[in-house]
């Protein structure tokens, strides 16, 4: 069976193949909007509200530079949230239907 | 355009500093010791041989084009981690972040922040459909559904562009580090670097390429480990504390006066120390540091030798497992850089790391020396020996996967996709094509090196990250992810974004312009004598600490005269920089803010504009296959 002999048209309105699109899309977007607004705040805050920055919350470290550091703690957490997620769930639903195509039960010409 | 690119960008740092030609004014201050030597060569031909021994391994397992670029698919997700880390972290990253925050604090930072932070987009938008859709470069996916033929080609020159751009940075950055560390000529070292890497590439492929990344991404973690415990141990591995001693530091206190100017004068000691600590010393325009986080954040996503890691991967998974390790090793190091930075700040002090590169890249091979206990012991020379060969590897490693990556996109696209529009091309002679164009592309890069000798090309890095995020990203995001998305699109988009980023980086102030160059010589020349004689007078004093400072500032009028005067030999008889402009066109150091909405918008418009028959019926193939994996370029499929 090669991609050719496929009618893709068929896969892609499947049920299930929905489902994950939508899914996967939603929670791939969020989250890259919520990380993205969270980076441009560190990017327009240090520019244009450089008081809020200044303030010491630890010692001799100020907001600012524990901003930044959180970015890093942000990107982990968004990195290791998306990969269980796509690991638990996008993968075995993505593997039914690839299952589901090889076998010719969706998209066989 | 080499020549025209500004020596000042260093001090405004608009960009990220690789080289410096006034690091090879002062190589003999930063280098190592003669006697240690013998040191030097030791760690290098270690680490040398090493690599080489890699090699010859992987050279044995090379047989296939799917073997030459992209490993067989073979390599797993942790190892793909390291891999990504070792292509990305660059000397740029290594030495001249921890170079920035050893000279201006807390802005020295946002890079590292910025990229990091860029890693995200790589995973939830690039990393798996790249994976699912590609087989060696980036052109396969705009290939997919596109015209093949124009695709390929647009897509294959901007490879090519970004390569380029990055490849040049990197090849004068690592010649005149190396010239700086160990003292050979610049023309050897860029050789060197350039057979070294040729012969990973040739025979290795991106099975030897990847393990050498590897070794090196281990090598600079270890390195920096070593450096950031000795540096953190003192304070019990307190943050506060460490930072305590970096704000009550004199040395750093002196240089934040140096660069607020008068406004610095008013403010205490502790004052100025914090200041450190807070944003603005090297970012003065807003705008610009948004427009360069932007260029960062989405320009990663774009980069030919990153996306390319991603085909040596069997799936999906392993291609997230990829980014996972890589954003835990990435992002422990760009932390670490805060130590590396602060660290050399507070123990080698800004002004002899200025002293030494103007850039500041010599920041963490001096905090090596320094820790290993200076330069007349032999522990700081092997420490500044091994950081120094650390330091060589990256650079080495780093432009065979530029290497690779352009050659793919000369032997892939344009030889077997466009010239034989993809029909059979055997496999031995689609290996030799890929070496073939390795040896060109490997050629060409020493030749450029050797070229722009003495040029400051630290502009280049953050031009290559503008091109990949105003060009390659939109047309891959809107390819991916948009069903009216076609040919016309990409081909508008490529064109539009490369345009656009390079023309606002050729009006730019990164640009040297000869009478702003002479007037800033003629002001230092001409203040040159009031200064002379104050500092005579202070000379004069009996109180020792001020006749201590006015040696130390005669030392520096000294160096600025100096600069002035070899300034104005190297604008003379010139009025327009080499865009024929007596003055920058735009205040914008970095165009991202602009090229990359527009990128965007040319893919937009152009696809809008035309209709593709062929991108809208393989539209439904390209979403089944991104989310199923179906299908999916590997070895172990055939």
């Amino acid at each position: 069976m090669s991609a050719k002999s496929i009618q893709w048209s068929a896969v892609v309105q499947d049920v299930r193949f929905i489902a994950l699109h939508q899914r996967k899309s939603r929670f791939a977007w969020s989250l890259m909007a919520v990380s993205l607004a969270y980076y441009l705040t560190l990017l327009i805050a240090a520019a244009y509200f450089q008081d809020v920055f200044r303030l010491k919350v630890w010692g001799v470290l100020n907001v600012g530079l524990l901003f930044a550091l959180s970015q890093f703690v942000m990107t982990w957490f968004i990195t290791i949230y998306y990969v269980r997620t796509a690991n638990r769930d996008f993968d075995r639903m993505a593997l039914a239907i690839a299952d589901d195509v090889r076998s010719g039960r969706i998209g066989a010409a | 355009m080499m020549r025209a690119i500004s020596r000042k960008t260093f001090a405004s740092g608009s960009v990220l500093l690789v080289a410096s030609s006034a690091a090879e004014a002062a190589s003999t201050t930063g280098g190592i010791a003669g006697s240690y030597r013998w040191v030097t060569f030791l760690v290098f031909a270690s680490v040398i041989a090493l690599t080489m021994y890699v090699t010859y391994l992987s050279a044995k397992r090379v047989r296939s084009t799917e073997d030459f670029y992209a490993a067989g698919s073979s390599i797993t997700g942790l190892q793909n981690g390291w891999a990504i880390a070792g292509d990305y972290l660059s000397a740029a990253s290594f030495l001249g972040i921890a170079g920035l925050i050893s000279i201006y604090g807390y802005d020295g930072f946002m890079y590292s922040v910025g990229f990091l932070v860029a890693y995200i987009t790589v995973l939830l938008l690039i990393a798996e459909p790249c994976r699912n859709l590609g087989k060696y470069t980036l052109a396969d996916i705009l290939a997919y559904r596109n015209d093949p033929r124009k695709t390929r080609i647009t897509g294959a020159l901007s490879v090519i562009t970004v390569s380029t751009f990055y490849l040049t940075a990197q090849m004068v950055g690592g010649g005149v580090l190396v010239k700086t560390l160990i003292g050979i000529d610049y023309e050897v070292s860029v050789v060197v670097v350039g057979i070294l890497m040729l012969s990973y590439v040739l025979f290795g492929g991106m099975v030897a390429t990847t393990w050498v990344q590897i070794i090196k991404a281990a090598l600079l973690v270890i390195a920096s480990l070593v450096i950031v415990c000795c540096v953190w141990m003192p304070y019990g591995f307190s943050l506060p504390a460490f930072m305590q001693d970096i704000v009550l530091d004199g040395r750093i206190q002196s240089r934040v006066v140096a660069l607020l100017g008068d406004s610095g004068k008013t403010m205490s000691a502790v004052e100025l120390g914090q200041r450190f600590l807070e944003p603005g010393l090297l970012f003065k325009a807003p705008i610009d540091q948004i427009s360069l986080g932007l260029a960062l954040v989405f320009g990663t996503a774009g980069l030919p030798h990153i996306l390319m890691r991603f085909f040596t991967v069997p799936d999906a998974k392993a291609a997230r497992k990829s980014v996972i390790w890589a954003t835990m090793i990435i992002g422990g190091f760009y932390m670490l850089t805060l130590f590396l930075g602060f660290g050399a700040a507070k123990l080698v002090g800004p002004q002899h790391i200025l002293a030494v590169d103007a850039g500041g890249n010599m920041a963490a091979p001096l905090l090596a020396q320094f820790i290993g206990g200076g330069p007349e012991s032999l522990l700081g020379n092997f420490m500044l020996a091994f950081v120094s060969a650390v330091a060589f590897a990256t650079i080495v490693a780093v432009v065979a996967g530029l290497v690779l990556a352009s050659a793919s996109a000369i032997a892939h696209d344009l030889y077997v996709g466009v010239i034989h529009s993809g029909d059979a091309v055997p496999a031995h002679k689609q290996v030799l094509a890929a070496r073939v164009a390795t040896l060109a592309v490997g050629g060409i890069a020493i030749a450029i090196g050797i070229a722009a000798k003495g040029q400051n090309v630290a502009a280049l890095v953050g031009l290559a990250f503008a091109v990949a995020a105003s060009a390659n990203f939109p047309c891959l995001i809107l390819t991916l992810y948009w069903r009216r998305c076609n040919t016309t699109g990409i081909i508008a988009g490529m064109v539009v974004g490369t345009t656009v980023a390079v023309g606002l980086t050729l009006v730019s102030p990164n640009l040297t312009y000869p009478l702003a160059v002479r007037s800033a010589a003629s002001k230092v020349l001409a203040e040159g004598p009031a200064k002379r004689a104050l500092i005579d007078a202070a000379l004069a004093s009996e109180d020792v600490s001020v006749r201590d400072k006015a040696v130390r500032d005669a030392g520096s009028l000294d160096k600025d005269l100096l600069k002035a005067r070899a300034d104005l030999i190297k604008v003379q008889g010139q009025q327009t920089s080499f865009m024929g402009l007596e003055k920058p066109l735009i205040a914008l150091k970095n165009p991202g803010i602009f090229s990359i909405p527009l990128g965007f918008l040319a893919v937009l418009l152009g696809s809008l504009l035309s209709r593709d028959k062929r991108a809208e019926a393989l539209w439904d193939e390209v979403q089944a296959r991104r989310l199923t994996g179906l299908f999916t370029s590997q070895s172990s499929g055939h």
